[in-house]
């Protein structure tokens, strides 16, 4: 065990996200929208910054969007990704207009391109995480 | 015309630079406090001649609470009428200098140190083994950090890469913006690159950091400090060095997502900031741009108007803004080449352009100078009009 490659970093349950992952687990990926605007919104924040509303509930989205940008890391501080370079982290933009930071899976880094259309899957990462990645469309 | 009441009240009247890059055995306190002391030198001034103290601590302050208390007393300075510590990332720098001007020109103080200190980087590890400087800036948070999205560096690349995207931006404009500001370090004995030439071809072939930028198109890391005493313009006429007179300013902070706009708060200062100092951008001698990446750079100069917006990079590479080109830019060498102290670089010279202290690198032409600052990801603005001139 004392030579174990460093695990994978898994994001922190927050309370505000609790239920973003709980439905992570099911395969459904999930949005906050203001109850008011109706704008929806990634990740989750107390008001919408949009027209200040505290009114939100968490919706299951479509899971369909388009690569809004991408970057390519060759550089990471975090062994378990310094030994995966060169790879893309993306924001897709959702169809309900949310973007989100993920990332593609299934093509190599530099196939991925704005305005690529994506399709969300789950990354089954631990029991607790189910971590939306994308994949093209 | 009658000028704005600002304008031509205040003026730099000393620079304190300390070495830069990778210097060792001092601790970010240690450089602000020598920095403190290298301007009051270079002013003719003594500690007890100020009575303000603006402080932008670098990361390596760790948030200190009240971080320009604790320089006040590493200074050992009495009977401060102004101080705080203020953090707009890299935008700082210029507006420590309005809040100063602002205050002399108010009669709440006479004479304010503005300092920027930092010290990321450590010695190297005995066996040669590797300190990385970008563990300091990694940062990243619970969710980007299990996509591997790590740091400042790919923040910017996102943006850039919108750039790119939407106005033809290329790879090669980025190249041209390390080329020129390569050029002009190489005439600075104070610069971290001084000695080291950069062609097209060497960025080219240079190292991925985040795609779209190479380790070209990314700020150096440096340890050191930098300071700026402002006074009245009447003080500083009778000090040693010319002033250095402040004419315009503004800050500009957008709000919301920068990959939407593509563009800096610059757009919301030059009206302000140029209206103020009663210039146009024909009457800007020397252009000390932020640059924390060669893209910075490139909206930067769209934003202020010296090319329409989408065409930074053609203009760029096109305007020829390295030694002996059309537009002094970026004379130093800029962050890109010379040192990273965030917004004391720009500021730091454009000081020592409009004193005529550029030796092999001054731009003969020096009366009037822009400086910029920019924070977070295109997030925060600041922009200053300096002058050798007093009106």
């Amino acid at each position: 065990m004392s030579d174990a490659v460093p695990a994978r970093p898994v994001p922190a349950v927050t309370p505000e996200m609790a239920p973003f992952w709980e439905a992570a687990r099911r395969h459904e990926l999930t949005a906050q929208q203001c109850l008011d605007c109706r704008a929806f919104r990634f990740p989750a924040r107390e008001v919408c910054s949009r027209c200040l509303s505290r009114r939100a509930e968490w919706r299951r989205v479509s899971g369909r969007g388009r690569i809004f940008s991408v970057a390519v890391m060759h550089q990471a501080n975090h062994p378990w990704f310094a030994a995966r370079v060169p790879y893309p982290v993306v924001v897709v933009e959702l169809e309900e207009g949310a973007r989100m930071i993920s990332t593609v899976a299934g093509v190599e880094a530099q196939a991925v391109g704005i305005g690529m259309p994506v399709t969300v899957d789950f990354d089954d990462v631990t029991p607790d995480i189910s971590l939306p990645v994308f994949r093209p469309a | 015309m009658a000028g704005h009441p600002l304008r031509g009240s205040a003026a730099v009247a000393g620079l304190g630079i300390t070495p830069q890059g990778k210097v060792y055995g001092s601790n970010a306190m240690g450089f602000a406090v020598e920095a403190v002391r290298l301007a009051l030198e270079d002013a003719g001034l003594e500690r007890g001649d100020l009575d303000g103290l603006l402080l932008n601590p670098g990361i390596s302050w760790n948030d200190q609470g009240m971080g320009s208390f604790q320089l006040q007393q590493a200074l050992g300075l009495r009977d401060l009428r102004l101080t705080a510590s203020m953090n707009l990332g890299g935008a700082t720098a210029c507006a420590m200098i309005q809040y100063a001007t602002q205050a002399i020109a108010a009669g709440l103080c006479h004479t304010v140190a503005c300092v920027f200190s930092d010290a990321p980087l450590k010695p190297p590890a005995p066996g040669g083994a590797r300190t990385s400087s970008g563990a300091a800036y990694g940062f990243a948070r619970g969710f980007d950090a299990a996509y591997g999205f790590f740091g400042v560096n790919a923040l910017y690349a996102m943006v850039a890469r919108r750039h790119m995207h939407v106005y033809g931006t290329t790879q090669d404009q980025l190249g041209a913006v390390a080329v020129a500001q390569r050029r002009w370090a190489n005439l600075n004995p104070g610069a971290q690159m001084h000695d080291r030439p950069l062609t097209l071809e060497d960025y080219r072939a240079s190292r991925w950091v985040v795609e779209p930028f190479h380790v070209m198109d990314c700020c150096l890391v440096s340890n050191g400090g930098l300071a700026v005493i402002v006074t009245s313009a009447e003080r500083a006429r009778a000090l040693r060095k010319p002033p250095v007179y402040v004419w315009g300013m503004a800050q500009g902070h957008l709000g919301g997502d920068p990959s939407d706009s593509l563009t800096s708060g610059a757009v919301l200062t030059r009206e302000p900031a140029f209206a103020m100092a009663g210039v146009g951008l024909r009457d800007i001698d020397v252009v000390e741009l932020y640059d924390c990446y060669t893209f910075t750079v490139i909206v930067t100069l769209e934003d202020y108007g010296f090319c329409p917006k989408g065409e930074g990079g053609a203009f760029a590479a096109e305007h020829h803004t390295g030694p002996g080109g059309r537009l002094a830019l970026n004379t130093g060498g800029g962050q890109l080449s010379s040192f990273y102290m965030w917004g004391m670089t720009p500021v730091s010279e454009a000081i020592i352009q409009l004193r005529g202290e550029g030796g092999a690198r001054q731009a003969p032409k020096h009366d009037v100078a822009l400086v910029s600052g920019n924070g977070g990801v295109l997030s925060t603005h600041s922009t200053l009009v300096l002058s050798r001139l007093p009106t």
